[in-house]
């Protein structure tokens, strides 16, 4: 590999996956902001406005840090992947355009209505807003995946005749297939982010023995959401998802399970490590014929393994790609596991005395940015060697007069400017979390007593 | 199809550059003219609901741009490589200077954050004049289509130039005293007392200056690309681009001082729009001029393909209109002087 494809493949994987931490905790909490002002309006419930308020707070810092590196994300299409944005801007500019257009102006303008209006507005136009934040975020997700599903699976365009994608078809390109569960998948995991964020903090509160009122019902809505989402990450989400590449990029399906060889009831590796001189797995922990039942739901199915593709065709980084899909999976089952558990003691009423439990969820908040980080991942490096799938391999579409040092300079600047912001945003989240939802280790539940027997 | 395109860009941009630039100019004239705790809270408060959505007008003219002219957009943000990365990392630090400063009442904090946020605000306010000061100045295109520009080279026209010459940084001062001016006219509408008195004297000081740069940078653009003048030699009705702007000068400096700050604040917004609205007159049809106007990159030659541009126009009409309705809606929202003492700036 040419060191300036490398340099420039890294500066969009490191600026992206900074940026993904924000947005999943943004797309979350801007769902679990709804539910909880809506219960504060249906109950008048102060309790429930002083949790949004609270983590309406949160969600501003984070937004801020979202929106800050989500700036350099549109425009590294222009500035380090020039010769990809010629090819196929003419298709992909669209979703890109829309994105700035539909959701980004809604998500800014009631973010500030939301953050500094509340005194302004009546009660349901501050609910309003925030739903219109909610919306906007979730709308700017499904815009993004859309722009990705193309590279993933391009459909809705043509070939010009000076070579570039054109749009053939605005609707078979927005509504590719691919993005509709992508998206599903994406957004469920955004969801997860949110939830376990929520549960953590009012693990922690709960456990430091303050504001218990609120702490409560971060853990009620937190746990309610997190079980929810974290089954339907699986099924249905991901299990379309996996069905949808091992239909349309059967060689990517391969290398994510370490197949070296294609075999009829293929097994499922849990745990190995790939030896790709060797082309097997070093200790593995399988589960007979599980892979053909998953892919094809027939337990003796031929699965195609990497010796089915040619070698140029095959992901350029199969460890690391196995290992992203094995981390993401491996998380996203243990995130059903505890979510269930703890469901079951919240129904019984057990759960908010339930230390050792509070403790796994309150450990818990890191792994779902881990497991999203891992899912993405997986779906791009699962891409390689493409960069539009089967129609541009991913060393054609860099800058190529934007030279190894210049793209090293400005990725060691923005490595100094985010480990900045990462330093700062943990700072300011932790002080948000110590100072609590309402001034002193009170809350307007202790006026309230009924409010203490929910 | 394509025509419509360059002249909803170009809207698109004045409009980030009108809205945008006031709170850039109040980033710029921040550390001046807002001299206590309170006054810079009320500078912050005057900008903090809105900042974030002028910005993105930046992103949706980007995009839009990327949509209509996908080889304008693979070119010019490649060959601007370093200056544009330059530009995120300003747009990253002012954003947390904005937004980070009102969370801890400590002075140093405090006084990081505001010098962090008024220094990116001018740098970007010169920068930004910088770019159009390349985009009219002409970049070294070659028959691929692409370019690389170093930061700077000798700070004369060469055949190689740099992002940074003489015209070009010529063109970023008058952005910085133009934003300076604009942000001043704003902070005088919003704010009142000292502050608001402040503004209105330091945007009274950058008069002269502006009337000198606009008239300096006018000459000097005839005197580097004399064939900037050969549309307006076609089309008579660009003489409006002059009168506008001359009198928006003149109603900026007789509406200050007489305490009409809101005919100021929209008199300078109309000088920014027509200035800017008149460099892309004057380019027309040319999107991006090379050096060697063989390759110059035109609407004909970057645009997409038909039919994207047509889909395009129906969506693109819907998202303006929505975003219209929304800043109004904010706006009104948030109109009046800035009182302290609600939300959190």
């Amino acid at each position: 590999m040419d060191s300036a494809l490398l340099i420039h493949r890294l500066h969009f994987a490191f600026t992206a996956t900074f940026h993904y931490l924000f947005p999943q905790l943004t797309m979350g909490l801007a769902l679990l902001i709804v539910v909880l002002k809506t219960i504060g309006l249906r109950r008048n419930d102060p309790v429930y406005h002083e949790a949004a308020r609270f983590w309406g707070r949160i969600f501003g810092i984070n937004f801020v840090l979202g929106v800050v590196t989500g700036i350099p994300m549109e425009f590294q299409f222009g500035t380090n992947w020039s010769i990809f944005s010629r090819f196929a801007g003419g298709v992909i500019g669209q979703t890109l355009a829309m994105e700035g257009m539909f959701a980004f102006f809604l998500e800014s303008a009631f973010l500030g209505l939301f953050l500094y209006g509340e005194k302004r507005l009546s009660p349901k136009a501050h609910w309003l807003s925030a739903v219109a934040v909610f919306a906007g975020s979730w709308l700017s997700g499904y815009f993004i995946i859309a722009t990705d599903a193309f590279m993933q699976h391009p459909v809705g365009y043509f070939t010009a005749s000076d070579g570039s994608l054109q749009l053939a078809s605005f609707w078979d390109f927005v509504l590719n297939p691919w993005a509709g569960w992508q998206y599903a998948h994406n957004m469920s995991g955004a969801a997860i982010t949110g939830a376990f964020i929520m549960t953590s903090v009012g693990a922690f509160y709960l456990l430091s023995g303050k504001w218990t009122a609120h702490a409560r019902i971060f853990v009620k809505a937190g746990v309610i959401a997190g079980c929810l989402f974290s089954v339907l990450q699986i099924f249905p989400t991901g299990d379309r998802q996996g069905k949808m590449v091992t239909d349309l990029q059967p060689v990517t399906l391969a290398a994510m399970e370490g197949l070296f060889q294609g075999q009829s009831g293929a097994p499922l590796v849990i745990i190995g490590q790939p030896d790709q001189q060797q082309g097997k797995i070093d200790n593995p922990l399988q589960v007979p014929k599980m892979l053909s039942m998953l892919t094809y739901r027939r337990w003796n199915a031929n699965v195609r393994g990497l010796d089915s593709f040619p070698k140029q065709d095959w992901p350029g980084n199969i460890p690391l790609l196995y290992y992203s899909y094995h981390i993401m999976v491996g998380l996203g089952t243990f995130f059903v596991a505890v979510m269930v558990v703890a469901s079951l003691l919240l129904w019984r009423g057990w759960l908010f005395n339930a230390k050792w439990m509070l403790w796994i969820l309150m450990l818990a908040a890191p792994f779902p940015y881990i497991a999203n980080t891992a899912g993405w991942m997986t779906a791009e490096l699962g891409r390689q060697p493409w960069l539009v799938y089967g129609l541009m391999r991913t060393e054609a579409g860099y800058s190529k007069l934007v030279s190894a040092g210049n793209g090293m300079f400005t990725l060691l600047g923005f490595m100094g400017i985010y480990m900045v912001l990462g330093i700062l945003g943990l700072f300011l989240l932790w002080r948000e979390i110590e100072h609590g939802p309402v001034a002193g280790h009170e809350s307007a539940s202790n006026l309230h007593p009924a409010a203490e027997a929910r | 199809m394509a025509s419509l395109w360059f002249w909803i860009v170009a809207a698109m941009v004045a409009t980030y550059v009108v809205l945008d630039g006031f709170d850039l100019g109040a980033g710029a004239i921040y550390l001046v003219a807002a001299k206590t705790n309170d006054e810079r809270r009320r500078v912050l408060r005057a900008i903090g609901p809105v900042w974030d959505g002028n910005e993105v007008w930046l992103l949706a003219a980007g995009g839009t741009l990327y949509f209509a002219f996908p080889q304008l957009y693979a070119s010019s943000f490649s060959g601007f490589y370093l200056p544009l990365t330059i530009v995120l990392w300003l747009l990253i630090l002012r954003g947390i200077g904005i937004e980070f400063r009102v969370h801890i009442e400590n002075p140093v904090w405090q006084e990081f954050f505001d010098v962090v946020f008024s220094v990116s605000s001018i740098l970007l306010a010169v920068f930004f004049g910088a770019a159009l000061g390349n985009v009219v100045r002409g970049v070294p295109l070659d028959a691929t289509g692409y370019f690389f520009e170093p930061l700077w080279t000798t700070f004369k026209l060469g055949p190689q130039t740099g992002i940074l010459d003489w015209y070009t940084v010529l063109i970023g001062v008058m952005g910085l005293v133009t934003l300076a001016a604009h942000g001043s006219y704003y902070i005088a509408l919003k704010t009142d007392a000292d502050l608001g008195r402040r503004a209105r004297g330091f945007a009274l000081l950058c008069w002269p200056l502006q009337f000198f740069l606009t008239f300096s940078a006018m000459v000097a653009t005839y005197f580097i690309r004399p064939e900037i003048m050969t549309n307006y030699g076609k089309h008579p009705v660009g003489i409006l681009v002059p009168i506008v702007v001359i009198a928006s000068l003149a109603v900026m400096l007789w509406a200050n001082p007489k305490g009409k700050e809101k005919l100021a604040f929209v008199a300078s917004s109309l000088y920014i729009s027509f200035m800017l609205v008149g460099a892309a007159f004057a380019l027309y049809p040319v999107v991006l001029s090379a050096r060697n106007h063989r390759y110059d990159l035109t609407i004909y030659n970057t645009a997409a393909g038909s039919h994207g541009l047509s889909v395009g126009f129906a969506w693109w009409m819907l998202g303006a209109v929505l975003a219209i309705a929304y800043f109004v809606f904010v706006y009104r929202m948030f109109r009046g002087k800035v009182q302290l003492g609600e939300g959190h700036y």
